[in-house]
């Protein structure tokens, strides 16, 4: 594994205006993702995990030009992916591939698989029928679909195989980095672990990088090489995998792994379940000092004034916490 | 003692374009009083169907009972009026489901909902019902319960509904609580707090739990016993703790092992996850006289083509209907 770096995004911020209450024409924003800055090495996984409304797809969404960010940069091989104009940033696309969740309204259901798959090379423009047909013949081994599927619809296949059809369509433009939003949640665990299996077989083959969204932090643990926790549009902890599970930090972190029911006997015994109460602040206004702060059990005065930064305690282990101090020690 | 449920040789036919599959396939098991049971597996594997059988809320003219028996208290149920089984679900057993944004009804306030089960079962003044709202909400710990009652669903998180949702499950103290997968479309910290309370209130009320899920680390955390489904027919079936430290059938073995289970201590190692290969079985497949997992299977032998495998019971209460069950 190089020590190059592929992917960093600085600053990034996503805002949606949102009107409420005060007459016309006064927009207030619901900034979905607010100043979030991670890297990722090329042939590594960085997975982003947080809850429903943390901003981890809009993140992704953005990275990839889906939804425009209001600032940030995103430096894809050296250049920054968001100042391109809109012909570049096609072209630069084709380095960039998603995988999205819903394997039935991902797929366009009048094409053939072959045509799904060998859509993204007709929209670069770049290569004739022969060389397109020999790359959709290879990336359809590469998948593990036969060749005779390739004449079928979209709905004559298993959850499972159009999950590998959208697979190898990201696959088509040999991208640099795919972005799996939650790639894996919408199937059944048996074919859930069959596309586990492909994705970290590709990854090391063709040595892609992802950036891997996801909910279940048992899928993420397996996965991914660092990890990034938002919570209210912020990073609120950014480390490697053995540093995230090992000793978690944060205060959110913890109680998110603590929550996950384990069929493991020793850790059920182990883990203390740290019970958040309530819900997230209101995020149009948010408090004052630490987003976490109304929830957490062990927030002080500071906590509520002050906005914490994002920063490293220890080897390249990051947190946002008033309450941890340099020695990378839980406040719990 | 007579056990609270007791479902023997079910059998759910539902009719489709291609011809009447057997949704459920003589799935027979028992409920205690109090007791909390679990029925796993992949979806289309009969667990909902299953829940909605007991409830008797098959869906009309396409699903029926076909054969067996559910004996509720001493009382069967397949062959209950329609007002009857009205009366007992609510009452005696009741269910709440995966979706609570869309089982709620969004032009009526939360309060109103509430009471309307307890002035329907109880009979209840619409003073008093309102009144017995308010304490429900509280219950299921919903702060400021006095003024979140006359809010509106939209107004509420997705875990704030679910609640509201185990509110008017539990508003008749029912014998039997059918939860299907109550919590997924949760966040993982709002089902640490919804599990907490379903506990809490089992606890407090002595209510039997049945709770239907895909996810093992959710068994493993809720249910005494687990039913693991596989097209239609009970696979294996035990106490929790023995059935997932040693699974007897190796569906629930693969079950188990594809997934990848968070650990407490990782190391940088990481290994492929064990594949069950290929899909379940389409329904026109169901209700064959062979073992349906067989082409999935890598202990398959000739024997398993041929024949349904019969349930083997071992001495420490699991059961797997799987010809080489000792071998698993």
């Amino acid at each position: 594994m190089s020590n190059e770096t592929l992917v960093s995004v600085e600053n990034l911020g996503v805002r949606f205006a949102v009107k409420r209450g005060g007459g016309w024409g006064q927009a207030s924003y619901l900034y979905a993702v607010d100043d979030v800055s991670f890297e990722i090495k090329r042939g590594e996984t960085l997975a982003i995990v947080g809850e429903s409304g943390s901003g981890k797809t809009t993140t992704a969404l953005a990275v990839a030009r889906l939804v425009e960010a209001y600032t940030g940069k995103v430096n894809l091989d050296g250049t920054d992916f968001l100042a391109l104009d809109p012909e570049a940033s096609r072209l630069a696309r084709a380095k960039m591939q998603f995988i999205f969740q819903d394997p039935y309204s991902s797929l366009n259901p009048r094409l053939r698989a072959e045509q799904i798959v060998r859509e993204p090379l007709d929209s670069l423009g770049t290569m004739d029928e022969t060389e397109k047909k020999k790359i959709v013949d290879r990336l359809f081994a590469e998948v593990g679909l036969r060749p005779e599927q390739q004449r079928l619809f979209p709905h004559q296949f298993s959850g499972g195989q159009r999950q590998r059809i959208g697979i190898a369509r990201a696959l088509a433009t040999q991208p640099d980095l795919i972005i799996c939003d939650e790639a894996v949640s919408a199937l059944d665990v048996a074919v859930q672990a069959q596309i586990l299996n492909l994705l970290r077989k590709l990854q090391a083959d063709l040595n892609l990088t992802y950036l891997f969204i996801s909910h279940d932090l048992g899928v993420v643990q397996h996965m991914c090489d660092s990890i990034a926790v938002m919570y209210m549009g912020r990073v609120v902890e950014h480390a490697s995998r053995m540093d995230l599970f090992n000793n978690p930090l944060h205060p959110y972190t913890s109680a998110l792994l603590s929550a996950v029911p384990s069929v493991d006997k020793a850790r059920r015994e182990a883990t203390k379940r740290i019970l958040i109460p309530g819900d997230p602040p209101d995020p149009v206004n948010l408090p004052a000092g630490c987003r976490f702060a109304n929830r957490c059990p062990v927030a002080t005065d500071i906590c509520r004034k002050e906005d914490p930064a994002l920063r490293d305690v220890k080897g390249g282990h990051k947190v946002a916490c008033h309450l941890v101090g340099n020695d990378a020690v839980s406040p719990l | 003692m007579e056990p609270l449920l007791k479902v023997e040789n079910l059998r759910i036919e539902l009719t489709t374009r291609t011809g009447v599959a057997p949704v459920i396939d003589n799935l027979s098991f028992e409920l205690g009083a109090g007791e909390s049971i679990s029925f796993v597996g992949e979806s289309g594997c009969g667990k909902s169907m299953t829940a909605l059988g007991i409830m008797g809320l098959l869906p009309e003219k396409v699903g029926r009972i076909a054969s067996g028996s559910i004996n509720f208290n001493g009382e069967e149920l397949t062959t209950a009026t329609a007002k009857r089984l009205r009366d007992i679900r609510g009452n005696d057993i009741s269910m709440i489901f995966q979706e609570p944004m869309t089982s709620l009804n969004p032009v009526y306030t939360v309060g109103e909902q509430i009471a309307e089960v307890i002035r329907a079962h109880q009979g209840l003044s619409r003073k008093a019902a309102w009144d017995q709202a308010i304490e429900l909400l509280d219950a299921v710990r919903i702060p400021n319960a006095k003024g979140r009652v006359s809010d509106y669903p939209f107004q509420m998180s997705g875990g704030q509904r679910q609640r509201v949702m185990i509110a008017i499950a539990l508003a008749c103290e029912p014998k039997i609580l059918i939860a299907d997968e109550p919590t997924t479309a949760l966040d993982v910290t709002v089902q640490a707090q919804i599990f907490d309370l379903l506990n809490d209130m089992k606890r407090q009320t002595g209510a039997s739990i049945i709770m239907i899920t895909h996810d093992m680390g959710a068994v493993a955390e809720m249910a005494e016993r687990m039913i693991v489904m596989y097209a239609g027919r009970k696979a294996e079936e035990g106490p929790v703790e023995q059935t997932i430290e040693h699974p007897r059938h190796p569906y629930t073995r693969g079950l188990i092992s594809c997934v990848p289970h968070i650990m407490s201590n990782i190391s940088e190692e990481r290994h492929a996850l064990t594949e069950v290969p290929g899909i379940v079985p389409s329904l026109s497949d169901f209700g064959q006289n062979r073992c349906l997992f067989a082409s999935r299977c890598n202990m398959v032998t000739q024997k398993c083509l041929e024949e349904r495998p019969t349930e083997k019971p071992f001495a420490n209460g699991q059961k797997a209907a799987c010809w080489y069950a000792e071998e698993v």
